[in-house]
This record gives C-alpha cells, structure tokens and sequence, in this order.
C-alpha cells in the first residue's frame, strides 16, 4: 500500500496532496501543471517534501517531521520517464540488466525472458538506444524498470511522446503488464481514456490539489462537469 | 641535420617523461574537481575555481616562484614531504612533472568540467530509480559519457606540460640530465653560439609531438563519440 500525504512549494505552485492507495494500477489525472510529475518525483524520492510523510508497504520513505528521507536508489521504485532516458552508451541488454546490476541481483533468466518476450523487445537486444524507434524506446525503458525488480513501478505519461499509432501500439502491452506481471503501479496521464483502459483508481489533481479520489468512475463525473 | 645528439635525445626522453607523469596524476585529480565544480554547490567554490585557474593568467615565473617558496627544501610542504617521506621536488625532474602538473591543469579541467556539464542529469537521476548509489551513478553514466572530454582535457594537458617552460625553470632550473627539457634545451642552445641548427631540430620534435598528439587525441574523441551514439 502507497501512503502519500505530503505538500511542497515550487516557485509560485504549492503542491499538497494526501491519498492512500491499494489498487493494481493508480491512475494520477490531471491538466498538465496541475503537480503530477512533482507528485512522482517525491514518491520516486527525486524530489523532496517540505512536509508529510511517503509510505510504501509500511516502510517510511519520508517522514520530514523525523527528517527521514530515503534516496532514490534505495527505494526500490521503478520509474518509466516519458522520455525513456535509455543509457545511450550501452547497448539494449545492457540496459535491461543495468537495475539487476545495481541492485546486485543474481540473474534471473526466466524472469528477463518473460520480460523480453511480453514486451517482444528479443530482436532489439544488440541494438543501441540511438537505432530504435520512440515505441521501441519506450518498450525497452519499461523492461529495463521491471528487471530492476521494483516494488512500485512509477511510470509518468509513458505514451506522452509518441503519436496516436505508437500508443495504440503500446498499450495492448501495458495492459498485459498490469496483469502479468504483480507490480502494483502509478500511472500518470492527462488522457482520460488511456486512464480507462489501465487504471484501477483514481487520484484526480488540479492546481496541486486532489479533487477527487476513487474508482475510474470518477473521469466521467469530471468530463461531464468540464463538458 | 637529423643526427639528434645524446643530450638532446635525454632532454626529449625527459620532456615525454615528465609531462606523461604530470598528465597521468593530474589526471584523476582533474576528474574529481571538474565534477565537484559541475555538479555540487559548495561554500568557497568559487574561490577554488579561481585558484585553479590562475597559473593560466599569472606569469609563469610567479607560479614557479611561488612552488619553489612551498615545494622548495626549506618550503611549508617540501620541507615536510622531504623529512618525512624522503621527496624531494627541488631541482628534481619529479619537480618539473610538478610545474607542469599545476601550469597544465586549468586548461585539463577545462574540458572535462564541460563535458560532465554536458551530461543529461536525467540519465543520471534514470540511473538513481534503478537502484545505482551516485558513485556508480559517476563510474557507469556520468564518466562514460563524459569521456570525449577527459580525453582532450589529457591531451590538451599533455601538451601544455610538453611546453612549459617558464614555471618549470624558474622552481628546477636547467639541468641538462634532471630537468633540462626539450624546452628549456632549446633556449640553452639559442644561447650557445652555433647552437642554431641543434634548436631547429628540437624545434621540429615539439612540432611533431604536438601534431601527433593533436591528432591522437581526434581519433579518440572520434572513437569515443561513435561508441557513445552507436551510429
């Protein structure tokens, strides 16, 4: 289970936010500048509160009223960026066993020919990141945040950069993802329909506020109000 | 012409010497500051930056002055260095490696801080979320990508060590054997009478030890850049 209950000051923005979540896929909704990045940057541990507290299965990851802040590389939380950041000096295996290797984890064959294959990523393995195409990218930052073996897997508009025909692509997988592979995930997104397909619950943010927090029911109620 | 005498050869074998060992321990040195100057803020920054820039804008007989005052026998940390740890820098060929080292080291950091700049700290923070502590984060995204750049800051280094000369005589002298470079060579023998034809070869050598090291240090940042964008 993911607590959150944190606010902190951007220039003129004030994020605050406070929710706790247990669904497979967290969907964080919201116009772009309403905070959401921000928001996964603190639950990532890039970015750090003010004040509140971050829990993830009722570890403490945050907590500014005991000045307890866990380092990005020691959470254990995936983060799939919308702009990939493969490792452009090494090749796509390499990149896929970058986390495993960080993490000094043996070699888990069955788990990263599962991963290979579910995001049908094989042919790609020699290749470098400057040779692929934005799909393929994305497909490989995906397998290369699983392989690290994460607790959560954080992913901030993952189909924001590619075109109507490459998310179509993608999402068939992504789906696959949330019910293949058991890690729960954040996913963030101001489409309302990609939010339909994948999440399990809703955190709807406007102007670093939470407006409204439940089922995928709660999209509709707001398209209405805006329509 | 090409008939290189035996002193001449000793002064280039000296020069190749003393600037490969100056380039070779500068080096790391180089690395950690440029980073610490690229990435960290710190208290008294700003001041450490002038301070490693300044053998660039100082006459090098006041850098050489100023290392034989603390790098002397009787200097603040020479004196030390030579009870304690048997190192001697004065008037040894490990104290023009030294000269060379310091006149050499803004224009190696130069290139190497750039190019750490240059590195996207979003490849960096990529690296955090999958588990790297930042010394692997330094050792696996940051220093590779920034190699083009620590290779011209060596090369750049290397041939300022190779032609220093003002620092060097000034805290070693000119002793033909220790510390007689191709450099200071050159202005002995301009000093000698028929000593013309003997400086015009050793000119030619500084000519083509610095083309070739130009030219070796584009080949590696060649190399480098296609392994980096794997084109």
């Amino acid at each position: 289970m993911l607590r959150v209950d944190i606010a902190k000051k951007l220039g003129d923005f004030t994020l605050a936010a406070s929710f706790a979540s247990e669904g497979r896929v967290t969907g964080l909704f919201g116009a772009s500048g309403a905070g959401k990045s921000s928001l996964i940057n603190i639950i990532a541990g890039l970015l750090r509160p003010d004040r509140g507290i971050v829990t993830l299965d009722g570890e403490t990851l945050d907590d500014t009223a005991a000045s307890v802040h866990v380092p990005p590389y020691r959470r254990r939380i995936g983060y799939v960026f919308q702009d990939a950041r493969l490792f452009p000096h090494l090749d796509v295996q390499q990149n896929l066993d970058y986390g495993r290797r960080m993490n000094r984890l043996t070699e888990d064959r069955a788990q990263h020919k599962r991963v290979v294959d579910l995001l049908d990523i094989g042919a790609l393995l020699t290749r470098r990141p400057g040779q692929l195409s934005g799909g393929e990218r994305q497909r490989v930052a995906f397998g290369r945040a699983l392989l690290s073996r994460p607790r959560l897997l954080l992913l901030d508009e993952p189909l924001g950069a590619l075109d109507e025909g490459r998310k179509l692509e993608i999402l068939p997988y992504l789906v696959r993802l949330r019910d293949e592979a058991g890690i729960p995930m954040v996913y963030v997104s101001h489409d309302a329909a990609e939010l339909r397909q994948l999440a399990t619950q809703i955190v709807m943010l406007k102007e670093g506020c939470i407006t409204a927090f439940g089922g995928v029911k709660v999209l509709s109620v707001s398209s209405e109000q805006r329509g | 012409m090409f008939d290189i005498s035996p002193t001449e050869w000793t002064a280039i074998q000296l020069s190749l010497r003393v600037a490969t060992v100056a380039t070779l321990i500068a080096t790391p040195l180089g690395i950690g500051i440029a980073w610490l100057l690229a990435r960290r803020d710190f208290w008294g920054k700003a001041f450490i930056d002038a301070v490693i820039y300044l053998p660039l804008v100082l006459p090098p007989v006041v850098t050489g002055y100023l290392l034989l005052l603390t790098f002397g026998k009787r200097g603040l940390i020479g004196g030390w260095l030579s009870d304690h740890l048997g190192i001697v820098f004065a008037f040894r060929w490990t104290g023009a490696a030294l000269a060379c080292g310091v006149m050499s080291f803004p224009l190696l950091v130069r290139p190497i801080r750039l190019s750490i700049e240059a590195v996207d700290r979003k490849l960096e923070q990529a690296a955090a979320t999958l588990g790297a502590a930042p010394w692997r984060v330094f050792l696996t995204v940051t220093l590779p990508l920034a190699l083009p750049g620590v290779l011209a800051g060596m090369v750049l280094g290397f041939a300022k060590a190779i032609g220093e000369f003002g620092a060097t005589i000034t805290f070693v002298s000119n002793i033909p054997g220790e510390t007689q470079t191709i450099s200071s060579a050159i202005y002995s023998l301009i000093q000698t009478p028929d000593g013309d034809v003997a400086a015009l070869r050793l000119v030619l050598v500084s000519i083509f030890i610095a083309t070739a090291a130009l030219v070796a240090s584009e080949l590696f940042a060649r190399r480098a850049t296609q392994r980096l964008h794997g084109n």
